[in-house]
């Protein structure tokens, strides 16, 4: 049981993750507005928090994984509410030229 | 299947990479450096390079994309934009021959060293460790290790880094109080 947890569920899920980044990859590179590459920055970040977690699951370290985890959701925070900003002060001149 | 998961993280990291390369605007290109950055970070944290993945999240993807957009803030709309040149067939040609050659020269590295998966750190690390965690107290006096890496081992290398620090504040503080006047 726990050698199917090891070897096969974990780097599975971690697969998963993986591509499920892919989708908001090609938002971000490929989405018409500003707005779009916005919304999948913040859903490859969730993303990568899970994927940190599933890493951190998979060498035993889970304890140190967990408080990297959450700087990282906070400076996510602090770089959407940055962005979010931006996008308040010139939002609507970018947006008439993309 | 850990090896497919590398895999795709790394076809993940040269498709932003790529993509950089191919935005419009510079707001683009920011989030999509941000995004580079997150991958990144992931890279590191599955190398068992903890550390640098926190740096690497903390400086590429907070810090330096809420920079990049302070600077944003001060330039006009159409300045955002991004004219493109034609690549040249020059570097075309050139820069994947050049990564090619690099990618013959790694075949000739030393093999990566074992326990990769965090279980036994690699071999020069778990042997200097020990050496470090045993005897630095004798040699320095510092009851924290990290403080006596830091400050006895690498002394002058720390002075350093801070003299080029205290140089850059200074000539961003220096910068930004003639843009104030």
């Amino acid at each position: 049981m726990m050698d199917f947890f090891q070897a096969t569920f974990i780097p599975g899920v971690m697969m998963g993750l993986a591509l499920l980044s892919t989708a908001y990859l090609y938002r971000v590179l490929c989405g018409p507005t500003v707005f779009d590459r916005m919304l999948g920055l913040n859903g490859i970040s969730t993303k990568v928090i899970l994927l940190l977690l599933v890493i951190g699951t998979a060498n035993d370290r889970v304890d140190m994984f967990v408080d990297i985890a959450l700087g990282y959701a906070l400076l996510n925070l602090v770089g959407s509410l940055a962005i979010a900003k931006y996008l308040e002060h010139q939002g609507d001149a970018i947006n008439a030229m993309d | 299947m850990m090896e497919f998961f590398e895999i795709a993280l790394l076809i993940l990291l040269i498709t932003t990479a790529v993509g950089i390369s191919r935005v419009r605007n510079l707001i683009s290109a920011v989030l999509v450096l941000a995004c580079y950055s997150f991958l990144m970070a992931a890279v590191w944290a599955q190398l068992g390079a903890v550390d640098v993945a926190f740096v690497e999240a903390v400086v590429g993807a907070g810090l330096a994309t809420v920079l990049f957009l302070l600077t944003l803030f001060r330039a006009r709309a159409q300045d955002t934009q991004i004219r493109r040149a034609r690549t040249p067939l020059v570097a075309l040609l050139g820069l994947p021959l050049l990564g090619f050659l690099l990618l013959y020269a790694a075949v000739d590295l030393p093999p990566y060293p074992d326990g990769r998966d965090g279980q036994d750190l690699g071999k020069a690390s778990t042997r200097v460790a020990a050496e470090y965690l045993q005897k630095s107290y004798q040699k320095t006096e510092t009851p924290n290790v990290v403080t006596a890496v830091l400050m006895d081992y690498r002394a002058f290398d720390t002075l350093i880094e801070t003299g080029v620090i205290f140089t850059a504040g200074i000539a961003c503080a220096l910068l930004l109080r003639d843009r104030a006047k």
